[in-house]
């Protein structure tokens, strides 16, 4: 099982509106200060409606001040936990873990590529900053909707100069994850971290490109997918369930809070702990995660409920609650 | 940091003998952290977290498939970087899956392995152990593996060559070194030891290796490099030919090694050699030399070996701390000293902060 996360108490020094929906929060944490490496993210006790529960955020630097700095995009249809986060002024109090890694930068490569998609560029802004400090051959593909959406993208473009690209899908621009790849020396290698459509054309074009897959490295939230985060119902006819999945709350949770007994671990698409059968879909199933592979995915027979939804409707699955 | 061990870990320790690494799994305990080495169809040598990702059985109880590790329990297969490249019974990989690599690299005969941040492995911090490369200093050393005590234990033992005179006795140990002179002096990362004994007669060790009648210079020239590496370069001339003065040419030279690698806070790795100038093609004065080191616990080493392990013993039972200094230990207090700075640059609280006008 992974380590307990090592809770401590913290406050709020500072906060700052990077875009009009990213805020920048600086963490000021009690007791010994454990410096984030480029990757890393906190978990942070948060308040989601009347139940206390975590979220994880990325740190956006090193820390050297001793904060833990992380960027929160306030998210009409999320969980809940960025309406929290955001509701945190300077002086207030919370509760962080000390930094961990799902998302390690290796040093010393002879080439980097980075790519960013929205808030994905939070994990990526710590690693740029690291490459450059190191002096090391890097390029940052930065995409967002809007040019205002684009957080960090100043301060990168003095850092980084022609080493940035950045791409505005509202002007009609996009990444062009074949040609990214197709430029990258043999030995590089390609850092990815955004919505999962990202991920999963990433993926695609990396195999296909003949690239080692132990040199494309990644990392999603689990929270977007190719639809939007809707209200749906679950349905289980063997055990008698019908339950509601609200927008803000996981099919997970949602299945757990109505007693059905279910294993996981993860929490965010990688292990596939947590996945169930599907018996009848109402609409597409938007799978969010990263255990399933394309075909499975397509496939439709099993879905991750960490992190995977339905647009709106009723899926009907069957769970491990049975002899055999 | 609260839990700081008594070691930096920013700094290139000896893990092996170059020889000892090769395409098969070793395990090793380094600053406490469990390390698995193997040498890549490269050449390079790969130093991974010795604990799979899944369940963290020792990596070292897999095998070797190519340049990839397999665990002997699931058969998770990590690369030479530590990702995860093969995992059972699903087709993607868990994009966070992979154990720790560590900086590794070879020099001076011995692979140097960096515990700490590997942002700052800097190769150029390596320890200076030219004297260990079989060139110009010839000699075959040896290790203690889990030598059972600190190793700053081992530092103090060889900054202070007083102790010669009661452990080795009969051998290289002398009255004289307890009434000599000594020097102590220091920069930001070395200590040095300097102590002369003129007109002496020379102890049986020296004699035998001198093969002249007549009184000897002695010198102890003992160099310290933080956190844990010592050079005792060593030796004796027949006095009034000049080797105070630097001709060494009426004399024989030698140089003790020792990079002591912290295994655990009360164990360590010694890894020792006893080089020289003179005779070098005399193989069977190589292999003398060494016996008269470690000989199945007569040699010399052998008895550092059993009072060490004993006075950590003694330390764990009477943790009377701190133990007790005497002018004789001023080389060990300049070692330690260095060692401490170490600790305290990574240890570091928080570094004083500026209120951002965020």
């Amino acid at each position: 099982m992974p380590a307990a996360p090592d809770w401590r108490r913290a406050r709020i020094a500072a906060t700052q509106d990077l875009t009009p929906d990213i805020r920048l929060l600086a963490v000021e944490p009690e007791g010994a200060f454990v410096a984030p490496t480029p990757g890393s993210h906190i978990q942070v006790g948060v308040q989601v409606e009347e139940r206390a529960d975590t979220r994880s955020y990325s740190v956006v630097d090193a820390g050297r001040d001793g904060l833990y700095r992380i960027a929160v995009k306030r998210l009409p249809t999320s969980r809940g936990g960025s309406r929290y986060m955001w509701s945190l002024a300077a002086g207030a109090r919370l509760t962080v873990s000390a930094p961990a890694n799902h998302f390690e930068l290796a040093l010393g490569r002879s080439h980097y590529t980075l790519v960013a998609g929205g808030i994905g560029i939070t994990p990526i802004r710590s690693m740029a900053l690291a490459l450059a400090e190191a002096g090391a051959d890097l390029r940052l593909i930065y995409a967002a909707r809007t040019r205002a959406d684009l957080a960090f993208a100043d301060e990168l473009s003095t850092l980084l100069g022609e080493r940035l690209q950045l791409v505005v899908s509202e002007e009609g621009e996009r990444i062009d994850l074949d040609a990214t790849v197709a430029t990258m020396p043999a030995c590089g290698e390609l850092y990815l971290c955004g919505p999962i459509g990202l991920i999963e054309a990433g993926k695609r074009v990396w195999a296909k490109a003949g690239r080692p897959a132990a040199s494309l490295r990644f990392e999603t939230f689990g929270s977007s997918g190719r639809y939007a985060t809707l209200p749906f119902t679950v349905r289980i006819p063997r055990l008698g369930l019908e339950i509601p999945v609200p927008e803000n709350r996981t099919m997970l949770d949602a299945m757990e809070d109505a007693g059905v007994a279910m294993i996981h671990d993860c929490r965010r698409g990688e292990c596939g702990l947590c996945a169930v059968h599907i018996l009848d879909a109402a609409g597409p199933v938007d799978h969010r995660d990263v255990f399933f592979s394309d075909e499975e995915k397509a496939a439709n027979a099993k879905l991750c409920t960490c992190v995977s939804r339905l647009p709106g409707g009723v899926l009907t699955i069957d769970t491990a609650d049975r002899a055999a | 940091m609260a839990d700081q061990k008594p070691f930096p870990l920013n700094a290139w320790y000896a893990a092996a003998w170059c020889h000892e690494i090769r395409h098969e799994l070793a395990a090793r305990t380094i600053c406490g952290k469990d390390v698995v080495l193997y040498r890549k169809s490269t050449g390079e040598v790969a130093a991974l977290e010795d604990a799979c990702w899944h369940r963290l059985l020792p990596l070292s109880l897999g095998r070797l498939q190519g340049d990839e590790v397999v665990c002997g329990y699931h058969g998770l297969v990590f690369n030479a970087d530590g990702r995860c490249t093969y995992m059972p019974a699903q087709k993607t990989i868990n994009p966070s899956a992979c154990v720790r690599a560590f900086p590794a690299a070879e020099k001076h005969r011995l692979v140097w392995l960096w515990p700490g941040d590997p942002a700052l492995a800097d190769p150029a911090l390596i320890p200076d152990f030219h004297w260990n490369d079989g060139t110009e200093w010839v000699g075959e050393g040896g290790t203690f593996y889990s030598l059972q005590c600190d190793y700053r234990l081992v530092i103090d033992n060889l900054m202070d060559l007083t102790h010669e005179t009661y452990v080795h006795a009969g051998s290289i140990g002398d009255e004289a070194i307890t009434s000599a002179p000594f020097e102590v002096t220091h920069t930001g990362r070395t200590a040095t030891v300097t102590r002369w004994m003129i007109d002496i007669e020379p102890p049986p060790f020296w004699k035998k290796q001198l093969g002249r009648e007549g009184h000897v210079d002695r010198w102890q020239l003992i160099y310290f490099q933080a956190p844990s590496t010592v050079v005792g370069d060593v030796g004796v001339a027949l006095t009034g030919t000049g080797a105070p003065k630097g001709d060494r040419s009426q004399g024989v030279n030698g140089a003790f090694l020792a990079a002591i690698t912290p295994e655990s806070e009360t164990s360590c790795h010694y890894f020792w050699n006893f080089v020289r100038t003179f005779r070098r093609d005399d193989e069977q004065l190589t292999r003398d030399i060494q016996r008269a080191h470690v000989n199945d616990g007569k040699g010399v080493y052998d008895q550092d070996h059993a009072v060490l392990e004993a006075q950590q013993k003694a330390l764990l039972r009477h943790p009377r701390l701190p133990f007790y200094n005497l002018n004789i230990d001023a080389g060990a207090l300049w070692a330690r000293r260095l060692i401490d700075g170490m600790l305290a640059r990574e240890g570091a609280p928080r570094p004083p902060r500026v209120e951002a006008a965020e």
